[in-house]
């Protein structure tokens, strides 16, 4: 086995920023609006570090997709621990419309070329809630998946993923190589400190093109629309339970 | 009672060398009446004042309650006035009451039967004319966060509560000037600013409830002073209710405006006694570009100051604020609030935070910065955020200390200023002074501007361990010259104390100014100037 683990992260608006959507309805604003990791992609890359330092796998490399701006969320990872980057450059109109499909599309392709043993990605990203990326890849590389993983343990060729889902706790065990998706208890991703931080700015972020990839970026999606959703209506007090009552009845409520 | 008046005797005679700074004999008089007093008094512990409380243990002490003034007591004439011109905003319910008799600590109760609460300057006009022709004592309240017992009541006074009256005014984009009334809360009035561009001068832990009109009240420092300066330079103008009712309008929006003596400056840190602010005018700083959070772990405080000196020196223009604390802080941080280390265990923690206008250059000044720290080993640890999210987690560190001490226990506090190169040497004596009557001694604080945050917890509140604690730090604090109240104020707990800092003509002085401008004494009566005055 290889014992390379590639790690997707994407660069979303970070979760505290209030979004705001743009005039024309066609998304939200991102121009000059904090950005960072995508939570969950910061979940995988702390495992991913953790596997390694557990000296279970040697290297670990930090993907991202998108333009110019995505080289500081690798450098984070890098800060975290990966060993090096792959920058896949995705810009302008070919950004905009860059969705699950193309990215697995990509991941896949970087996953063979590198000889990768785990494929590890967050279970989604907060800015799409899209949950598809990691499942799609392992589709297209036709390798066993572990998604929603909250425990993962590396035995030999195989790998132990104790899943949420719906009704509580699932136990798989997959041969690799596999994908795994990272849920939010998996670990706590670790601050970068400095001198990991001093150290990442050495590191290797690769350049590669999407079509170097052989990947067809066109989307089948068209976003018709963004909108807000309703806006929360204030409160109203009443003075007796009748008002009450009368209230629920004036709304349709009872 | 023979036991009480020994103590009160010892605790004159303890006092009597209470003026560093002049020559005239000061004393606090602590008088035999004090003794008869109503009320449980146990230092800054656990403090009820209640005219209904039936068992009385008189015990005095410099700032247990002073006895109550012969102010009118409320009737039910006076209820139906007020009734009258604030419908449905006269409190009279107990339940209600409670919270704004008790202060954020819950070491101060009082007794107050009526919580009034204006919107408008008319309204408070008329509240404040009524009660000085009838010599009712008024007790003004904002978001009652301070942490001197200044903000509720001691007896009966009636609370004037500023929370309804919290409308923005008017703000500005060009200057940055924002107007708005006294009971706008902080960090709302940071919401509006930041949906601006702009942010508010000030910034403080207690942002989600401290309320504007008491922050200039109490002249609040808090995290951004280092880079913003203080309410005196931020504020531009006041409104103010006088004692007795007059509406004194120095709303002005100007920079600069030389045009006779700055009225507004003596009620800016006045605490509520020389009249009741009703709007406030501030400037306010653009929100920068570009926000960096760091937290560093140092060996030794004087390392921690070679870093403060170093940061000053290469990243200045963009230094926003500098605090540390301890490593005991850290300790009450994991286990109370379960807040895990961001970096390895060090003596000594460090939160840098740098503002500026352009991502790139911040960052290289703080790389540069960094690189130099960790070389020089004057720092061994710490990671960056720039972030929001990050940024947040990074500064509750330091903004929850106060949170996790409420948890450990009985908590004195003191808020001293000192020259910067000592302030850690007053932790050091204190744990060495107290040896293990103290269950914990943390030391933390705004560094940057020489304010040690020193507080001490026990498992529950105890007398011998304050008699312990004081008046050793307020001495401690005199011999460097420094301040007992570096920006909590006096309020009640330490009004007596007042000498350490301030020679007696000054405080002399302070008393001359309120006579002239409160002459029956109904503001805020029993709070910031000392008993000896009255």
């Amino acid at each position: 086995m290889s014992g390379r683990v590639l790690v997707g992260v994407k660069r979303v608006i970070d979760y505290a920023v209030k979004i705001r959507v743009k005039p024309d309805n066609s998304g939200v604003v991102t121009d000059g609006v904090k950005h960072s990791m995508n939570p969950f992609c910061e979940i995988a890359v702390e495992e991913a570090v953790k596997l390694k330092e557990k000296k279970l796998i040697k290297e670990v490399v930090a993907v991202s997709c998108g333009p110019q701006q995505s080289q500081e969320t690798i450098r984070t990872a890098l800060a975290m621990g990966a060993d090096r980057g792959i920058h896949v450059e995705v810009a302008g109109k070919d950004y905009e419309t860059l969705g699950p499909l193309q990215v697995s599309k990509i991941m896949a392709a970087l996953a063979k070329k590198e000889d990768a043993q785990l494929l590890i990605l967050g279970k989604q990203a907060i800015d799409d809630d899209c949950n598809q990326t990691g499942q799609m890849t392992a589709a297209l590389l036709d390798w066993p998946q572990g998604t929603f993983a909250s425990e993962v343990s590396l035995d030999g060729d195989k790998v132990k993923v104790v899943r949420e889902i719906d009704g509580g706790l699932e136990t798989i065990k997959i041969s690799t190589p596999a994908v795994l998706t990272a849920d939010l208890r998996l670990n706590t991703p670790r601050y970068a400190t400095l001198p990991n931080i001093m150290k990442a700015k050495k590191k290797k972020i690769a350049n590669v093109k999407p079509a170097d990839l052989g990947v067809d970026l066109t989307s089948r999606l068209e976003v018709l629309k963004v909108e807000e959703p309703p806006q929360r209506e204030a409160g109203v007090k009443v003075e007796t339970v009748e008002d009450l009552v009368g209230k629920l009845k004036e709304t349709g409520r009872i | 009672m023979a036991a009480i008046l020994q103590r009160t005797v010892r605790l004159r005679a303890a006092l009597r060398p209470l003026c560093p700074h002049s020559t005239l004999t000061c004393t606090a008089r602590l008088s035999p009446a004090d003794v008869h007093s109503p009320f449980l008094a146990c230092g800054s512990g656990q403090f009820v004042a209640s005219t209904r409380k039936l068992h009385v243990e008189p015990k005095s002490s410099p700032d247990g309650a002073p006895e109550r003034l012969p102010f009118s007591k409320v009737t039910e004439e006076d209820l139906a006035y007020f009734r009258k011109i604030l419908a449905g905003r006269t409190i009279t319910d107990p339940d209600l009451l409670e919270s704004s008799n008790v202060d954020w600590l819950k070491t101060v109760k009082g007794s107050s039967e009526v919580l009034l609460r204006p919107q408008t300057t008319e309204e408070v006009s008329q509240i404040l004319s009524y009660c000085n022709s009838r010599n009712l004592a008024v007790n003004p309240q904002g978001g009652n966060t301070g942490l001197v017992g200044g903000s509720v009541p001691v007896y009966d006074e009636i609370i004037l509560s500023t929370s309804l009256m919290n409308n923005i005014l008017t703000f500005d984009n060009i200057s940055g000037i924002l107007t708005c009334q006294a009971g706008c809360v902080l960090e709302n009035l940071s919401l509006y600013l930041e949906e601006r561009d702009y942010i508010m001068p000030l910034d403080l832990g207690a942002k989600g409830s401290c309320q504007i009109g008491g922050n200039v009240a109490t002249n609040a420092g808090g995290l951004r002073l280092l880079r913003y300066g203080s309410l005196h330079g931020t504020v531009l103008g006041l409104e103010v209710v006088l004692a007795d009712g007059r509406v004194l309008d120095c709303l002005a929006t100007l920079r600069k405006d030389n045009t006779g003596y700055d009225l507004k400056q003596l009620f800016i840190g006045s605490e509520g006694t020389l009249g009741v602010i009703t709007a406030v005018s501030i400037l306010c700083p653009r929100k920068p570009k570009s926000t960096n959070v760091v937290f560093l772990g140092c060996e030794t405080f004087e390392e921690l100051l070679k870093t403060f000196q170093l940061c000053r020196g290469m990243l200045g223009e963009i230094l926003s604020a500098f605090e540390f604390l301890d490593s005991e802080c850290m300790r009450l941080l994991n286990t109370h609030l379960k807040l895990p280390n961001p970096i390895t265990d060090c003596p000594f923690y460090i939160v840098i935070e740098t503002s500026g206008s352009d991502q790139d250059h911040d960052s290289q000044k703080l790389d540069n910065f960094l690189e130099k720290a960790m070389a020089s080993t004057l720092v061994t640890d710490g990671t960056v955020a720039t972030e929001q999210s990050k940024i947040k987690d990074l500064w509750s560190m330091r903004e929850r200390v106060t949170e996790a001490l409420t948890h450990d226990g009985f908590t004195y506090k003191y808020d001293i200023s000192l020259p910067v190169e000592r302030i850690y040497q007053l932790v050091t004596d204190m744990r060495q002074h107290l040896g293990d009557r103290a269950k914990s001694v943390v030391g933390y604080g705004h560094v940057g501007d020489g304010n040690l945050h020193l507080n001490i917890t026990s498992p529950a509140k105890d007398p011998a361990l304050l008699a312990a604690i004081e008046p050793f730090v307020y001495e401690w604090t005199a011999s460097c010259q420094g301040s007992i109240s570096a920006e909590h104020g006096l309020g009640l707990k330490k009004r007596n104390y007042i000498y350490y800092s301030k020679p007696s003509q000054a405080v002399a002085l302070m008393g001359n100014i309120k006579a002239m401008l409160d002459p029956k004494g109904i503001l805020n009566p029993y709070k910031t100037l000392p008993d000896d005055l009255k």
